[in-house]
């Protein structure tokens, strides 16, 4: 693919903003206005850019969809089993447009009076103050060609702040719905956990139907002092998808972030998450499982960046390829010269279900202080005949053996999901994704 | 116990097996009939590990030799888990986590598979529940361990007593308990053994396979063997074991050689 494609694609994808409207907030346009600036200034990556290496998304320049702006009719009926049990506050998006009539406050008004669910331009003027300094100043777009194209298309997107010393007891389901074939969405999350406060969101993409369709998706997620967030992430577009999806963590002093991201869906994925842990004694605990076969490409990248004596992070990263598919991880750890003290752990384990199927994993440390403890390992492989053998001596048949173990590698991941509607359903997927018979 | 006319449960004549090419086993020889506790002992790389894996069918372990018949009939055209189905337990000295699969699952998994297969009513997990805490009490075990992934994060101790559990459950015919005193401090080794004791019947039998004396003064065994580059070189009463615990294994070995007049 040529440059001059390319680079007629990202133009052919920013006419789709003529139809979006001017705000009445200078800086906001201008955080688009610099965006813009900053797509026109980048290429499309192709595999020699290094971050890109084992992911070709050449395809995705053939695909220039411009974003869906009329809102969707869709009933509840029709997506209501992609609601969590019990019912939880949520924001639904259909197609990247906020839908009111599928979402729902549900919040404790003794305990939950100030906190802030909602869609981001019904609430950008009565937050704005609160907004300013968090919307966009985390997710950097100058070298990230997506994540400005993103910024360039925001105009709404999900909302929420939790007050000072505030738990919201219930999780928030964050449901993007997409509907529509050969449109681009471009979700955006803003979480913004105050000091001391607790809450647990789950971001959510499914599909309706199969079709050919891109996210393009950003999250930010700001949390204060002692503040404590569990993120969990599960992308289960359409095998025909194409999703990409950038998610930028900043943690203050003492504060704590939980992240669970499950990968089942699209054609070919990208997902980066940098984690910069900026204050003392931060603590990060980034776990991920991808299942994907056939030809499916998913790509994991992820940053954690630690920036401050005694922070600590933990990091699980599964995949389970199976036909031809293919997974990439690439875990990058940061530790800066003031960091002293850092914890971390990074393992990577990956099953391979099928000869063709293949696995990048790619731990990268860069470790700039002295006193630190840094543990990783990576293994690529298939069932340990070991484990399969003590199965066997209890009765099970080598299948049941594998399957049971296949099952488990998955599910280990999945169990860390604290809510139970939700792991049960995908301990369903795993269970039908890596049965054989 | 030793049984006037029990049925001989085990027969093994001249048995022959190699690990990646090196042969482990000489040449073995041994009747257990039912009722019996055999308890085989030796230094470590004597081979009573292997032979342990050889019965159960570990595919890492290549018969070269011998016979071994399981109520008179071939062991080794059963696969791993027909020796499983058919009555043979192992408990294994370094029993396998699996996280992501609860305890309870997986019992009554191996529980039921292993009745369907002997014609036996399943359980539901009801019944399960019920039917496994009553086995815990046997082995002093929390009911918590029932909802923890197998194995995971438990120490040597509990997974010694899961494995025993695993035994409670599959009733099996003949049980080799490998190393299974290894790992276990006083408490742990004085309630495991009397776990074993109560599942010890006269239609069953038991074989320990075990470096030290220590377990033996819980588990009674009917019969001492001792085990030296891969063949028994010594069979005696429960007197064998305290003897080598006072003697050392050296003093056999010596005695052996001694015997054979080299």
């Amino acid at each position: 693919m040529s440059v001059a494609t390319a680079s007629g694609y990202l133009e052919s994808l920013l006419q789709g903003r003529r139809q979006l409207q001017a705000s009445p907030l200078a800086w906001f346009d201008r955080l688009r206005a610099d965006a813009v600036e900053r797509v026109g200034a980048q290429r499309v990556p192709t595999t020699r850019n290094e971050e890109w290496r084992f992911t070709d998304i050449s395809p995705l320049i053939k695909l220039p969809f411009q974003p869906v702006y009329t809102a969707s009719n869709l009933q509840a009926a029709e997506v209501e089993h992609f609601y969590l049990d019990p019912a939880a506050p949520r924001l639904v998006f259909v197609d990247g447009v906020y839908a009111p009539q599928l979402s729902t406050q549900l919040l404790n008004p003794a305990t939950d009076s100030n906190v802030v669910i909602t869609n981001l331009s019904a609430a950008i003027s009565a937050h704005v103050m609160v907004l300013e300094p968090h919307l966009g100043r985390y997710a950097e777009f100058h070298n990230n060609v997506f994540t400005a194209l993103n910024t360039a298309f925001l105009h709404d997107g999900a909302l929420i702040i939790v007050p000072r010393n505030v738990s919201v007891d219930m999780p928030v389901h964050l449901l993007f719905i997409a509907t529509q074939k050969e449109a681009t969405s471009y979700p955006r999350c803003l979480l913004i956990a105050e000091s001391g406060s607790a809450v647990t969101v789950i971001e959510d993409h499914v599909a309706l139907q199969e079709g050919v369709y891109v996210t393009n998706a950003v999250a930010e997620i700001a949390l204060a002092d002692n503040a404590r967030v569990n993120h969990i992430r599960v992308q289960r577009d359409s095998s025909q998808a194409f999703h990409i999806a950038s998610c930028a963590v900043s943690l203050a002093q003492a504060s704590c972030y939980q992240s669970t991201s499950i990968t089942l869906g699209a054609r070919i994925s990208r997902y980066n998450l940098n984690v910069r842990l900026t204050g003392e004694g931060a603590e990060c605990t980034v776990d991920g499982l991808t299942l994907i076969a056939e030809r499916q490409l998913a790509d994991t990248h992820t940053c954690i960046d630690h920036v401050k004596p005694y922070g600590i992070s933990r990091q699980s990263h599964k995949c389970i390829v199976d036909g031809a598919a293919h997974a990439v991880f690439n875990g990058k750890i940061i530790v800066h010269p003031d960091a002293q003290h850092t914890d971390s752990t990074q393992s990577s384990r990956n099953l391979l279900l099928s000869g063709r199927a293949h696995i990048d994993t790619k731990p990268q440390l860069e470790i700039f202080a002295d006193d630190v403890k840094c543990a990783h390992g990576a293994t690529v492989g298939q069932l340990d005949s070991e484990e399969i053998f003590y199965l066997m001596s209890r009765g099970l048949s080598e299948m049941t053996a594998r399957n049971l173990l296949t099952y488990a590698f998955g599910a280990e991941i999945i169990e860390r999901i604290p809510i139970v509607s939700l792991k049960h359903r995908l301990e369903q997927t795993v269970l039908e994704r890596t049965q054989r018979n | 116990m030793i049984y006037q006319n029990s049925k001989p449960l085990l027969e093994v004549r001249g048995l022959r097996a190699t690990v990646n090419g090196i042969e482990i086993l000489k040449g073995i020889d041994l009747t257990v009939r039912s009722g019996e506790v055999h308890a085989i002992m030796g230094t470590n790389g004597s081979g009573k590990s292997t032979f342990a894996k050889v019965l159960a069918g570990h595919a890492a372990y290549v018969v070269t030799g011998g016979t071994v018949a399981f109520e008179g009939k071939n062991l080794f055209e059963l696969a791993p888990e027909e020796r499983a189905r058919a009555g043979v337990f192992l408990a294994f000295q370094y029993p396998i986590e699996i996280p992501g699969v609860a305890n309870n699952q997986f019992l009554r998994l191996t529980y039921n598979t292993v009745q369907a297969q002997r014609g036996k009513d399943e359980l539901d997990p009801l019944e399960f529940d019920d039917f496994v805490r009553e086995k815990m009490k046997l082995l002093e075990m929390s009911p918590d361990f029932l909802d923890r992934s197998v194995n995971a994060g438990f120490s040597g101790g509990e997974k010694k007593r899961n494995e025993i559990l695993q035994m409670a459950l599959l009733e099996p015919l003949l049980a080799i308990l490998d190393e299974t005193d290894s790992g276990l401090d006083i408490d742990a080794l004085r309630i495991v053994a009397n776990g074993v004791n109560q599942l010890a019947t006269k239609d069953n039998a038991i074989i320990l396979v075990t470096h030290y004396q220590r377990l033996l003064n819980y588990i009674v065994p009917d019969y001492v063997h001792v085990m030296e580059s891969g063949r028994i070189i010594k069979t005696g009463g429960k007197q064998l074991a305290l003897d080598l615990e006072t003697h050392g294994y050296d003093w056999v070995s010596i005695e052996q050689r001694a015997a054979a007049g080299v």
